[in-house]
């Protein structure tokens, strides 16, 4: 008997509206995060995560409030992060109602951020995402929303926050990003041999395909995407039953 | 009937608060020992570290009170860490005692899968349960652990295979318990709770 494999819509978030964008790029609006979040819960999305793009010290109140009325909304997991430096910001992100932290920027910055948060929350409830980019034969980090080079293998970061107390890996292929063309299964195949714990694919989904290639070339334990659901172009219902017909276990909503 | 939540200070004790809501339950937050004596039931969510619940359980001087009102009957819900809990210990904290309102010890899951075990996974269903009357037998329900109760013995009424077999839900007398967590896990999730409610009443 095997986990469901997890489709996670992802709500990028600035202050209280959700927006979108290729790479940060052009963001426009798509919608009331607290509705959207009870659409996916009602569609049969396993899990939601929401990232606060802007990571400003000055809106972060914004923010919270939003986490705060997405969990109210939700009988499934709710993963937050976007600017958590400290034990103290996923704290607050946790209070607000979460039930995981992910970790990106200052993670990279700061590894023990990984090992104090899992100390306190257990690992479960820390994700480590890492933003990753193809280079020669690997694949390198990149920080600050892929507008900077971390001077890190993406591979060996992702063992590393492993080893500190990472429960998963939310892995976003930069390369793939925004391009409708599915999933660096290479990519996500190749950080989920290398470590212990759950993988989430991101950055690239379109169609069921991409889904279904994901779960089994690229070995993904969860897949996330965001516009795809926002806009309707991909229901979850039918993406779903798209990926059991094809025998990849999932959670079938009533 | 209001159900009264013992507040170790665990991630998931508004989410169970907000589940409880959604049914129309009322429930309010235990920290001091007399609210856990004069609860009409008592409900222990816990999510991450074993020793940290027992120390709460123990600094707030709940231990008592809790195994008190378990043994006289009052209805008692478990949720991940608060099923654990009921054992005599875990391998996750050797130095610290569990409730031992069950025989036996907690373990690791096998290292033979992915862990955490996080996801949603399905039941096996080892005898008639009062908690999930009226859901499917394969639907799924969220967990999120790396210990888990191996040992079967007959209060577990149903299993879950991931590694290997572990206890997935307890019912002994009005002692409940699930591994799972129902806050966290759709409509199934919510009818569990729903029967907990019910057979509170």
């Amino acid at each position: 008997m095997s986990l469901a494999r997890r489709i996670i819509p992802c709500l990028d978030v600035d202050g209280d509206r959700v927006v979108k964008g290729v790479n940060f790029v052009g963001l426009r609006d798509a919608g009331e995060p607290a509705e959207l979040a009870a659409r996916y819960n009602a569609e049969g999305a396993d899990e939601l995560v929401v990232l606060d793009i802007a990571a400003s010290r000055d809106r972060r109140p914004t923010f919270l409030g939003t986490v705060r009325r997405i969990a109210s909304e939700l009988a499934i997991p709710l993963s937050a992060g976007g600017g958590i430096r400290s034990a103290e910001d996923a704290r607050s992100v946790i209070r607000a109602g979460a039930d995981k932290i992910t970790l990106n920027t200052a993670a990279v910055a700061r590894p023990e951020l990984i090992s104090e948060t899992s100390l306190e929350f257990g690992a479960q409830a820390v994700v480590l995402a890492i933003d990753a980019k193809r280079d020669g034969d690997g694949w390198v980090v990149m920080v600050r929303g892929g507008r900077e080079l971390a001077n890190r293998d993406a591979i060996a970061w992702a063992k590393e926050g492993v080893a500190l107390g990472a429960g998963e890996i939310l892995v976003t292929s930069m390369d793939r990003d925004g391009t409708k063309s599915g999933f660096d299964t290479a990519l996500t195949a190749a950080i989920s041999s290398a470590v212990s714990v759950p993988v989430i694919a991101s950055g690239g989904a379109m169609l069921p395909a991409h889904f279904a290639e994901v779960f089994t070339a690229g070995r993904a334990d969860a897949a996330l995407a965001a516009s795809i659901f926002h806009d309707h172009i991909q229901p979850i219902r039918e993406l779903k039953e798209f990926l059991f017909a094809r025998g990849i276990p999932v959670r079938l909503p009533c | 009937m209001k159900i009264t939540l013992l507040d170790s200070g665990a991630n998931n004790v508004a989410s169970v608060e907000r589940a409880l809501q959604r049914l129309g339950a009322e429930s309010q937050r235990a920290t001091a020992p007399q609210c856990i004596a004069n609860a009409e039931a008592l409900l222990l969510p816990g999510v991450g570290h074993f020793e940290t619940l027992i120390r709460v359980l123990d600094e707030f001087k709940l231990r008592e009170p809790l195994v008190d009102a378990i043994r006289g009957g009052v209805p008692f819900l478990g949720i991940c860490l608060g099923l654990q809990t009921l054992y005599d210990g875990s391998d996750e904290a050797p130095e610290v005692t569990g409730l031992q309102l069950l025989p036996g010890r907690v373990r690791a899951l096998p290292a033979i899968a992915k862990l955490p075990h996080m996801g949603w996974n399905r039941l096996l269903i080892k005898q008639k349960s009062r908690l999930l009357e009226g859901i499917d037998a394969d639907a799924y329900f969220y967990f999120a652990h790396t210990y888990a109760a191996i040992e079967q013995r007959e209060e577990a009424v149903a299993a879950c295979s991931y590694g290997t077999e572990f206890v997935a839900v307890v019912e002994k007398e009005n002692m409940y318990a699930v591994q799972f967590h129902p806050e966290k896990s759709g409509e199934a999730g919510a009818q569990v709770l729903q029967n907990f409610l019910r057979l509170c009443a």
